[in-house]
């Protein structure tokens, strides 16, 4: 992987920040960095290829949407871990799964339909094989949500 | 939110085309006018439907090789204060407060990045010290991502 420039580190900060929505967005980003539009497509098609960007695009706040979301902390038998994880992925609504340091070793989140389908599936979850204790830990005020570095 | 709007919101769960016009694209595939597609994307960005419009990186492969999932225990009063003093912190991407459960008392949670193990535990001493709270947050420090993806809307 190379080095990031001083270039592409200007255009990932601003790109974090806010990709325009008009006819031309990469032509307003160009002006602003005073380049061209040719070189900021370049430049983002070769840092997505090379692994810098996970994803362009819209980012949506689930529940404006009407979904309902946790987070779920799991204690689950260290000899069922793989097992469990495995079978938790196999859920759509489950963006992001770990397994962590501390008592409880596996955290996901959960977006669902409704509640439910939510309910639906943390029983199922919660009598899996290996799975010992269940917290749902419901988000009662979200305070920031924004993965921005500063290059 | 209506049948276009959800057009719209699958158009955009794909992949964002990098060419000149990418919502002229976008807007064929919601099956709508380039105007009337970006109308749409705007209204939702005014509604907070969608939260941004931007790129979100690979954190690791940009330096930032660490993170912690921190979850303090704050009492109620305070929370709304400490959540939002650490909300502005460059190093914290989410802040949330969450309910608490038999026997686990945590109620904030503040996930931190950084470029080792020991510049994450530093920004937690600083948040703690800084929010005068006296006990430290639980750690919770990634030993295997399993699952990170983006979450797909009206797909049914």
């Amino acid at each position: 992987m190379e080095e990031l420039s001083q270039f592409d580190r200007e255009l990932l900060n601003i790109l974090q920040e806010n990709l325009p929505v008009s006819p031309q967005p990469f032509k307003d980003v160009a002006e602003t960095l005073g380049t061209s539009e040719e070189s900021v497509l370049g430049a983002l098609q070769r840092l997505k290829r090379e692994g810098y960007i996970r994803r362009i695009g819209a980012f949506f706040d689930s529940e404006k949407l009407g979904y309902v979301g946790s987070l779920i902390a799991l204690k689950v038998e260290p000899q069922k871990l793989d097992e469990v994880a495995n079978a938790i992925n196999k859920y759509a609504g489950v963006t992001h799964n770990y397994e962590r340091e501390g008592k409880y070793n596996l955290w996901f989140t959960l977006n669902s339909p409704n509640e439910s389908f939510e309910k639906k599936t943390i029983e199922e979850i919660r009598s899996l094989d290996g799975v010992t204790e269940l917290l749902n830990l419901k988000a009662t005020k979200k305070y920031k949500v924004n993965v921005a570095f500063n290059l | 939110m209506d049948e276009a709007d959800k057009r719209v919101i699958r158009a955009l769960q794909e992949d964002f085309p990098l060419v000149a016009e990418p919502y002229k694209e976008l807007a064929k595939v919601a099956d709508m006018t380039e105007a009337e597609f970006l109308r749409r994307v705007l209204k939702l960005k005014e509604t907070g439907a969608i939260r941004k419009m931007g790129a979100v990186l690979k954190h690791r492969n940009v330096g930032f090789t660490s993170n912690v999932l921190c979850a303090w225990e704050i009492s109620e009063d305070k929370a709304d204060e400490v959540a939002k003093s650490m909300s502005e912190e460059r190093q914290v991407s989410h802040c949330y407060i969450r309910k608490v459960a038999p026997g686990w008392d945590y109620n904030l949670y503040t996930m931190i990045h950084g470029k080792s193990r020991e510049d994450c535990e530093n920004t937690a001493r600083r948040l703690q010290e800084a929010n005068g709270v006296t006990k430290p947050p639980a750690m919770l420090f990634t030993v295997k991502e399993w699952k990170k993806t983006g979450m797909k809307y009206f797909l049914e």
